[in-house]
């Protein structure tokens, strides 16, 4: 059984790399092959031969995560010098750190697939990359930092638990590793929920006050819904993604509502009930006018976070250079004392 | 306990000022590797605070030692408490404070306080690492551009001015000192003299004349910079006293 399992995968491998695939395209087309190749749960791995639309699709998913990783980081890191208790000052720095780490495994897997870091940054600063628009809302009070732990963090993993299972094998990977650690962000987030929501009224207040500009915004997470979203099956087919923008929404509103009900806090929606028939909690309609408003550009922190990428960036151009310049004197040097 | 608490602060203080520059690093591998010091400083902060707490005893707690002492209670040295400029004046004084920071922790190794003690042990890994990052930076960006190099040194002439306070014995140390508790500065002034010379010329850079040295941090006076900072980092502790976060 096991070595049937190995040659099986062994030998889909072999159709899919390009030395091979002259022979076979008589037969069958390579996306063909590659098609089924996925379809037998294999994984792409960065020499394998895939799609053009594939490879552009990927790059442009993982980018995309990257930059949210790396945007993300400033309305919590917001909040680091103003921590209320120095254990949390450190469990946030840590968190905001870890954030910045999954920004590098990210750029990390993009870079296999042919990539460049730089190139993709460039992108995001001048604009024409996007990242997760949760990051354009702001965190005026401390409580923003339990709700985006509880609510930002959590949606992100219903999305990333799935991307475990994504076909691409570097992208898979990142995320196991990405994963262990947004869970604990998560718990982190709803700890910090938990002790103001069984607080003094004004940190019981300050807890809804957060739960209810977040909760719509996390919802907007996952993206339109699946009659609007036109690249997802094509996605799906390719089993980058493995569940639909609404399936993945709903299953994030039925763990999260009794999570809000623990706390003792309203989520704020008036048209939120269970559906005992359908075995899920119905919601409210989502304001997608908003959704888009904020992708145009128009959210209230836009400009904001751009404007603090593009100024670390700047200020940051002349030790890039120094590191550079010095990392090469030191080759010549090594070059110059070997010969 | 004041003795404890000095250092303590210069942890704290550091931490914080550390702290500002996550999410705005120069490269993303370089930001985590600031937070990572900004994290040793904050776990070496609680400790000491958690023990200054305690031997301060009426109930007190590292959190009411961080947010509840005003700015002439604070007892850091100055050079922690300057605002951290650009990468090239942060690698400075972290280069300048690591260093002090290695000779002092190495002494405090013989400390016969169990509690100091101890916590120099676990501290002294992280700050020698810190110690040695901060070189390599140092040299980085004094043999690396033109530019890195001129602002690097204009860092290295505006700070040198802020080490003398380092090495200041006043009565706290002299008595700590006495009694095998604190570290002799003077043999850590020489330590720090011969490393950063030995650093500043692998890294191309003029070692400053001793000049005129600003001072008095230890002992609760401080610059402006430092009232902004715990204006920021108390301000919500102190809108609800009574409050657990
Ligand atoms: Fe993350
Ligand atoms: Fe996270």
């Amino acid at each position: 059984m096991y070595l049937r399992d190995f040659y099986g995968k062994a030998i889909a491998r072999i159709f899919v790399t390009e030395s091979t695939v002259k022979i076979m395209t008589k037969e069958t087309s390579l996306e063909d092959r590659f098609q089924q190749y996925v379809d037998g749960e294999n994984k792409v791995e960065p020499k394998d031969w895939m799609p053009e639309a594939y490879r552009k699709t990927l790059i442009r998913q993982i980018s995309q995560h990257a930059h949210s990783e790396v945007v993300g980081m400033l309305p919590e890191a917001n909040w680091i010098t103003r921590a209320p208790s120095l254990r949390r000052k450190v469990a946030l720095l840590a968190k905001v750190q870890d954030e910045a780490g999954h920004g590098l495994y990210l750029y990390s897997a993009a870079e296999t697939l042919g990539a460049d870091r730089m190139d993709l940054i460039k992108d995001l600063l001048s604009g024409k990359a996007k990242y997760s628009s949760i990051f354009n809302y702001p965190t005026p009070t401390w409580a923003d930092m339990g709700a985006i732990g509880w609510l930002v963090d959590g949606a992100a993993i219903a999305n990333q638990v799935m991307l475990c299972r994504t076909s691409y094998g570097p992208y898979a990977r990142a995320m196991v590793r990405i994963c262990k650690e947004e869970s604990f962000h998560q718990r982190q987030g709803y700890e910090i929920m938990m002790t103001l929501a069984r607080g003094s009224e004004a940190q019981k207040k300050m807890a809804q006050d957060a739960l209810n500009r977040w909760w719509w915004p996390s919802l907007m997470m996952f993206g339109p819904t699946d009659d609007h979203s036109p690249n997802s099956a094509q996605s799906m087919k390719w089993k980058i993604k493995r569940k639909s923008n609404d399936e993945l929404r709903q299953e994030f509103i039925d763990k999260t509502v009794p999570q809000a009900e623990f706390l003792g806090l309203r989520v704020p929606d008036d048209a939120l009930r269970w559906n005992e028939e359908r075995g899920h909690y119905d919601h409210g309609e989502i304001d997608w006018e908003e959704f888009y408003n904020v992708i145009k550009g128009n959210g209230p922190c836009n400009k904001q976070r751009m404007d603090a990428r593009n100024k670390a960036h700047d200020a940051g151009a002349w030790v890039r250079e120094a590191a550079n310049a010095y990392a090469a004197k030191q080759a010549q040097k090594k070059q110059s004392s070997a010969a | 306990m004041e003795y404890t608490l000095r250092l303590g602060d210069n942890a704290l203080i550091l931490g914080q000022r550390l702290g500002e520059w996550c999410g705005h690093g120069p490269v993303l591998e370089q930001d985590i590797a600031l937070s990572n010091v900004a994290l040793d400083h904050l776990g070496q902060a609680r400790m000491l605070m958690q023990y200054a707490a305690e031997l301060k005893g009426e109930g007190y707690t590292e959190d009411k030692m961080a947010f509840f002492r005003d700015i002439t209670e604070y007892h850091n040295c100055l050079l922690v408490e300057l605002k951290n400029g650009d990468w090239g004046k942060t690698i400075a004084r972290q280069f300048l404070f690591d260093t002090f920071n290695y000779f002092f922790y190495t002494g405090l190794l013989q400390s016969k306080d169990e509690r100091l003690q101890a916590i120099a042990q676990k501290a002294i890994k992280e700050i020698t690492y810190h110690a040695q990052w901060s070189a390599e930076w140092l040299i980085r960006l004094g043999d690396g551009t033109e530019e890195s190099h001129k602002r690097v040194q204009k860092a290295i002439d505006a700070l040198w001015e802020w080490t003398g306070e380092l090495f200041e014995m006043d009565e706290v140390d002299e008595k700590m000192c006495e009694a095998g508790i604190g570290v002799d500065l003077a043999g850590v002034k020489q330590q720090w003299h011969e490393k950063t010379a030995e650093i500043l010329e692998i890294a191309t850079l003029k070692k400053p004349e001793d000049g005129w040295m600003q001072k008095g941090g230890k002992q609760g006076e401080h610059t402006e910079y430092l009232g902004y900072m715990l204006a920021e980092m108390q301000h919500l502790p102190r809108m609800h006293p009574e409050a657990s976060w």
